[in-house]
């Protein structure tokens, strides 16, 4: 179903993957866990039990939707890895990006994978909804010592940007909620090529994705950094500094090549506090996705419509060394 | 490659010889396969009492499409015309409706002088809207998205046939495919026996009643190529149930398709999206760059392909369609035969389409009727060798048997009712008949369907409803034979035109594949 | 006495004709509408049945009305006003319930409930109810083709509803024909798998048909609860403050205010027609009104048989109209309560009883519902829909008492033996009887009651057989075909009589869409 080989998953491993309908149009992301030799688990944006169920048909699998009695608690950031090493026994050191392991909190059993929706060193701790208090309860001491902090998702917005990190219905349309074919993004519009394989048996979508692979990105999706000198130029036309949203935003704003043509749309967009930069998520038209290349934001200047230099970046725009080492 | 050939056709079906002689003639290499030792795919007979032999879904051939048989080069056996092309029973007998327009309408006289003149008027009505399907069904499914300059001509082609009708037929046409057969004939007749004689054809092999949206287009799918005059009954080769397919058989030898009968398909291979050949139940794989089965969707698309190479979506309309056998048969070996006219077409025991509706109202509770529909027809009044001498064979389809989906688990042998049911519907119009019965068998749909392969238990490869035909059959967006696994194609009832289009949709995946292969 | 002599006579004051008149008065016409009875609005009429108890006498919720009436009409400052029904809750026979509540997480939740595969399914399932919402809307503004003439403007209409379709792409088409086609039940057997939701879903395909859920051509009604949707004007379903005979009187305020004149207790007795034109008509009372256009609003029927002398009429359209089919199958029973309800599923007073109430437990309930009305009886145990208007317009009841609406189906025209006032109260009584069973209270809480069966319907409102669409939404009887092949473009065969109910197209419901084409094509051709 997924695009992803998932036999190539070890027990104990994790898959970042999205899947496809026949069109090669992205349904959702989300990862997948191999929890013991025949069990795996699926994370997703939105429910995809009916799609699971139709998916099933025929083979010898069985589905079972987890989402209510299952609770997810992140813990990301620089000191999580410190902080778990004084609830839990497990060995946090060998346990390397994108592989959980099955241990305990205060005694209670949890599976601890080394994910996250940040651009940092994180983990994500997967309990019964029952001990889930329990679990939040043993973490809430280490507020003090460890910088521990509550937060939902506003802030999390903020990191998954600085990540590049795609967010459904925000950066992305759902092939199964688009009203119009053009809403609809194949993985490789998404930055997600590197998650179809091209060695795997059937999968949803396998035939349509070599022949667009074959075909060529008509869209990139790629971060945008604007120009803090031209931000500062448009509101000094105005008489007053910069003013930026102090959350993400999530409006499609439409950019622009150097010759005034839409080239594309940004889809989110924040200040990152700890880039110090005014950073995006857009969608760009070929040939213009290049890191390097100089656009056009639309944006709006005290009730007024401007537009702000902004060059096109590699993403992620945050990917430091303690992420994955 | 010496168990390889060019295309491999599943099922010695008249659309399975159709489509490997069209194919043959094109230049292929054609293999037939079949798991049944004898041609004829579901119409073949069989023996169902020592000496007695029936081929209950071969009832009403008769008729091939001229598209057809000018298409593979065959000249149609010699076919007779029924003399009734339907009787009814009644209050106090029957009514029997001959084919000739002026003769039923003497014998209609005695019900009602109004329909008795209305009646030529009436067939010849019947006639020019049957008549519009049969220029649709010799031709593939206009579809909205229609795109080459073929399918454009053949929608012209349609769109023109439409309108030629002139605006009194045509819009006839329009208003009657959507309504029930019930509001159709309240239109057009009064008399309460005719109305049961025409309607009960309405709900042939539908669980649908006769009050259903739908059963008029039912009504006129089935008398499609039936004589002039008839509303029910078609005509039948002179030669026996299977004249027309030993004609394909020779055909098809004569073009060099070679058949293997006594041999089913266990897998269809795939490899990349593609057909690379079949996996026979005996484990031998015979390889082929196409595969055309006239076997019903659900069984081609369901059981023989892997369900990885298919999209969920496409498995599910698959799953969607509607089968829903809910006839069961009655055979009957008899040693005299009741005195019924017409009984060598068919003989409806119900007298009003009331009574029909009742019959129905069980189906929709998944139960079999109280007081079933019951259709008697004799084919050894036709031919012969189906019966030792003197002796005759009965086959009754008795409608509704509606258990077909019942969650719960069947008994295994459930016939006690069906017998029972129908014998008593039977005593009350033929009291004599059960004292005649030397032997009897009974095939519920469940028993079709474990018999002959055909989900749902129905040969109708998918039930003749409005969403289930032209564009939609098989499933929308496949209606063009080729299914969306490069080199697989349906050609059988399952597809466009539908049951008992003698070879048409085994013609049209035959030209459909020549043709796709050509743009390759 | 005003002057006999106008521009444009429209009979029947129900929604579709003082449409037309507020239309053509706009265009300039000199416009009189002549109401038979008393109150303005035909089917959708408020009256006050029981001293100080408000009735939406028949109608009683509003969905259809096309935004762009309400935009040209101005209706809001004439008095419209919609007030949302917030909920639907179908009591289930095991003591539980299913509900739909205005926040569609809320909904989703308690579908979750029953089956997640289900809830999921419900955002699918209404993603394309929405595009098909979207590919019907041009054909309802859309004046119908004659699919057998060659007049350019004809071909051209053809060509339009063709591209139309081939606009909306392969997959939508065929989702489209599937809707037009199937049995609700068959359709939602597609979706879902909980029973209740198919069968509360599958009831708003039945409504005002004579079919069961199983029957095809049921689904395409269920487009209808999507309709008002996508306009995003309103919510899908309300009530008007006021019963909708209010919608009636700000429709004919709007009319008075472009300068129609509306008369009531001015029943049409014919259409006068001197050498195939129509010239004006007689009323009951043996004047005449005189304009060189006269509209009907009446029903295909009325307005065929009643008021034209048949041989001003080709044969043809006569043998269409009299196969043109009504079969009103639907009643309503009006309650007037000393207090509220408490249903057993939800005791007490709460949010549900300010929206509607289901009686549609199980598919099989409402099929068998059905096979009593085949067979010429009413349903001893029928599907209703149940509202409490004065929940949400206190003005409805006198302080702490209520009005209870209670449509009801299938209650046949043509009932064996015909209908007397024993049945009605028969009727009656399995209907109260029937709501007992959920609402254990409700009998010690009746103070008045008032049945309505489909005879009753005809013989006030004079909606023939009691069809409250003038005419069944089969397929066979719309677009084109609505009400016949010919005449379905507002026309009749007698120059000057044109018509603009319900039984034209689109038809069926408190839409208007009829009377709004029927009066641009008016002004248009004349």
């Amino acid at each position: 179903m997924v695009t992803r080989d998932v036999t190539t998953c070890a027990v104990g491993q994790v898959l970042y993957t999205p899947w496809c309908d026949a069109h090669g149009k992205v349904i959702d992301d989300g990862t997948v866990s191999r929890l013991d030799e025949r069990t795996y688990r699926l994370t997703s944006a939105e429910p995809n039990l009916r799609w699971l169920a139709m998916n099933s048909v025929g083979l010898d699998v069985t589905v079972e939707d987890m989402s209510a009695r299952t609770a997810a608690l992140a813990l990301q950031g620089p000191l999580s890895r410190a902080v778990l090493e004084q609830v839990s026994p497990a060995d946090f050191a060998s346990l390397k990006y994108f592989r959980l392991v099955h241990t305990t909190i205060n005694d209670i059993p949890v599976t601890i994978s080394r994910t996250g929706y940040t651009g940092d060193l994180g983990f994500e701790i997967w309990v019964d909804a029952d001990a889930a208090v329990s679990v939040w309860d043993s973490l809430m001491p280490f507020t003090t010592a460890y910088g521990l902090t509550p937060c939902g998702i506003w802030a999390l917005d903020l990191a998954r940007i600085e990540a590049g990190l795609i967010m459904l219905d925000v950066d992305y349309v759902s092939s199964h909620h688009a009203i119009i074919e053009d809403q609809k993004s194949s993985p490789y519009e998404i930055n997600l090529g590197w998650t179809v394989s091209d060695t795997k048996g059937p999968y949803n979508g396998r035939a349509a994705l070599r022949a667009l692979k074959a075909a060529g990105n008509k869209w990139g999706f790629v971060g945008l950094e604007i120009r803090w000198e031209s931000l500062e130029k448009l509101y000094a036309k105005r008489g007053i500094p910069p003013k930026l949203p102090t959350i993400a935003w999530r409006t499609s704003t439409p950019v622009c090549v150097d010759d005034g043509v839409v080239a594309g749309y940004a889809t989110s967009g924040c200040w990152s506090p700890l880039l110090k930069k005014y950073i995006a998520l857009a969608h760009l038209q070929a040939p213009h996705f290049g890191p390097g290349t100089d656009v056009w934001m639309d944006i709006n200047v005290e009730h007024r419509r401007e537009q702000v230099e902004a060059t096109v970046r590699k993403l992620p725009f945050f990917d430091p060394e303690r992420k994955r080492a | 490659m010496a168990n390889g050939y060019d295309v491999i056709v599943i099922g010695a079906s008249a659309d399975g010889l159709v489509a490997a002689t069209a194919l043959a003639k094109a230049g292929k290499r054609v293999l037939v396969v079949d798991s049944a030792t004898a041609i004829g795919g579901e119409s073949r007979a069989f023996e169902f009492a020592p000496g007695f032999v029936a081929a209950p879904f071969a009832l009403d051939a008769g008729w091939v499409p001229p598209v057809v048989a000018r298409g593979i080069g065959v000249a149609p056996p010699p076919s007779v015309a029924p003399e009734f092309s339907v009787t009814v029973a009644t209050n106090d007998g029957f009514l029997a409706l001959p084919v000739d327009a002026s003769r039923a309408a003497t014998a209609i006289k005695p019900h009602s002088t109004r329909d008795a003149a209305r009646w030529p008027a009436f067939v010849s009505q019947l006639r020019k809207l049957s008549g519009f399907l049969e220029v649709l069904y010799q031709t593939p499914a206009p579809d909205v998205d229609a795109v080459s300059f073929s399918d454009l001509s053949a929608l012209l082609g349609v769109g023109g046939a439409l309108r030629g009708m002139g605006r009194e037929d045509m819009t006839e046409l329009l208003r009657a495919l959507p309504m029930s057969v019930q509001d159709f004939l309240d239109d057009h007749l009064e008399s309460t026996s005719l109305k049961a004689a025409v309607g009960a054809g309405g709900v042939r092999d539908l669980r649908q009643g006769a009050r259903s949206g739908g059963t008029t287009f039912n009504l006129l799918h089935y008398i499609v190529g039936a004589p002039a005059g008839s509303v029910r009954a078609r005509s039948r080769w002179k030669g026996g149930w299977g004249a027309f397919g030993t004609v394909l058989f020779d055909a098809a030898r004569a073009a060099g398709v070679t058949i293997k009968l006594g041999r089913g398909v266990a897998r269809i291979l795939v490899r990349d999206d593609a057909v690379t050949g079949v996996l026979m139940d005996d484990a031998e794989e015979i390889f082929a760059r196409d595969v055309v089965s006239t076997l019903d969707p659900s069984h081609t698309m369901l059981r023989l392909v892997d369900p990885v190479w298919l999209d969920p979506e496409f498995i599910r309309a698959v799953r969607n369609i509607r089968y829903r056998g809910c006839t069961a048969l009655v055979l009957y070996a008899v040693d005299k035969l009741p005195e019924v006219p017409g009984l060598d077409s068919v003989v409806s025991l119900t007298p009003t389409l009331t009574d029909l509706e009742r019959a129905y109202d069980a189906a929709k509770y998944r139960q079999l009727s109280q007081t079933p529909h019951v259709e008697l027809t004799a084919p050894s009044l036709r031919w012969g060798g189906m019966a030792p001498e003197g002796k005759h064979v009965v086959v009754a389809r008795v409608s509704y048997d509606g258990r077909e989906a019942s969650p719960e688990p069947r008994a295994l042998n459930p016939d006690d009712d069906v017998t029972a049911r129908a014998a008593s519907v039977i005593a009350r119009h033929l009291p004599s008949f059960e004292n005649s019965v030397l032997a009897r068998a009974v095939l519920t749909p469940h028993d079709i369907e474990a018999r002959f392969g055909l989900t749902g238990g129905t040969p109708t490869h998918g039930e003749v409803a409005l969403d289930q035909i032209l564009f939609m059959r098989p499933v929308a967006g496949s209606s063009r034979y080729a299914m969306p696994i490069d080199g697989l194609y349906l050609g059988g009832p399952g597809a466009h035109p539908g049951p008992g289009v003698t070879g048409a949709a085994g013609w049209l995946a035959a030209r459909a594949l020549i043709r796709n292969k050509r743009k390759a | 006495m005003s002057t006999s002599r106008y521009d444009a006579i429209v009979i029947g004051g129900g929604h579709n004709g003082l449409i037309t008149a507020a239309y053509l008065a706009r265009a300039g016409r000199k416009t009189v509408v002549l109401e038979k009875r008393p109150v303005l609005g035909g089917a959708a009429v408020t009256e006050q049945i029981f001293p100080g108890f408000k009735f939406s006498v028949f109608s009683y919720v509003v969905s259809l009305l096309r935004p762009e009436i309400i935009r040209d009409l101005d209706l809001p400052s004439h008095g419209l006003q919609i007030l949302p029904l917030e909920s639907t809750v179908t009591p289930l026979d095991n003591g539980d319930y299913l509900a739909g509540w205005a926040d569609p997480d809320e909904t989703r939740h308690e579908l979750e409930r029953h089956s997640p595969r289900d809830a999921e399914a419900a955002v699918q399932f209404g993603r394309l109810m929405h595009h098909m919402a979207m590919a019907v809307k041009p054909i309802l503004a859309m004046v119908p083709p004659d699919p057998a003439s060659l007049a350019p403007s004809d071909l051209k209409g053809l060509l339009k509803f063709a591209g139309h379709f081939r606009s909306l792409g392969a997959e939508r088409f065929h989702a489209l024909h599937k809707l037009m086609t199937m049995s609700s039940a068959d359709y939602l057997d597609e979706w879902y798998e909980f029973d209740p939701l198919k069968a509360t879903k599958s009831a708003s395909g039945i409504i005002g048909t004579f079919l069961g859920p199983r029957s095809p051509g049921s689904a395409y009604v269920l487009l209808h609860h999507y309709m008002g949707e996508i306009d995003g004007a309103f919510r899908a379903w309300g009530f008007q403050k006021g019963g909708t005979g209010a919608i009636s009187e700000s429709i004919a305020s709007a009319a008075r205010a472009l300068g129609a004149e509306v008369r009531t207790d001015a029943g049409v007795a014919h259409v006068i027609v001197r050498d195939g034109r129509a010239v004006g008509v007689a009323l009951a009372n043996g004047n005449e009104l005189h304009a060189p256009i006269v509209v009907s609003s009446l029903d295909p029927r009325r307005t065929f048989v009643d008021l034209v002398d048949k041989k001003e009429l080709p044969d043809e359209l006569l043998s269409e109209v009299s196969r043109y089919r009504f079969r009103g199958s639907s009643g309503k029973v009006n309650l007037a309560l000393s207090g509220l309800p408490s249903f057993t599923c939800m005791p007490g007073v709460g949010p549900h009883l300010r929206g509607a109430i289901s009686i549609s437990p199980s598919l099989e309930y409402l099929e068998r519902a059905y096979d009593d009305a085949k067979y010429g009886e009413f349903s001893r145990n029928p599907y209703m829909d149940i509202v409490i208007p004065s929940m949400i317009d206190p003005g409805m009841a006198p302080p702490g008492k209520h009005v209870m609406s209670i449509f009801v189906q299938y209650a046949p025209y043509n009932l064996n033996g015909g209908w007397t006032d024993a049945k009605r109260e028969a009727f009656g009584d399995a209907v109260v009887n029937t709501l007992e069973r959920y609402a254990p209270n409700i009998k010690s809480l009746i103070l008045h009651r008032q049945v309505l069966t489909p005879a009753d319907i005809e013989r006030i409102t004079g909606l023939s057989e009691g069809n409250i669409f003038a005419g069944e939404l089969a397929l066979q009887q719309l677009f084109f075909l609505r009400p016949s092949s010919r005449w379905a473009k507002y026309r009749t065969p007698i120059r000057g009589y044109w018509q603009c109910g319900s039984g034209t197209h689109p038809g069926g419901g408190i839409m208007g869409a009829s009377g709004r084409l029927a009066a641009l094509e008016i002004v248009k051709a004349t």
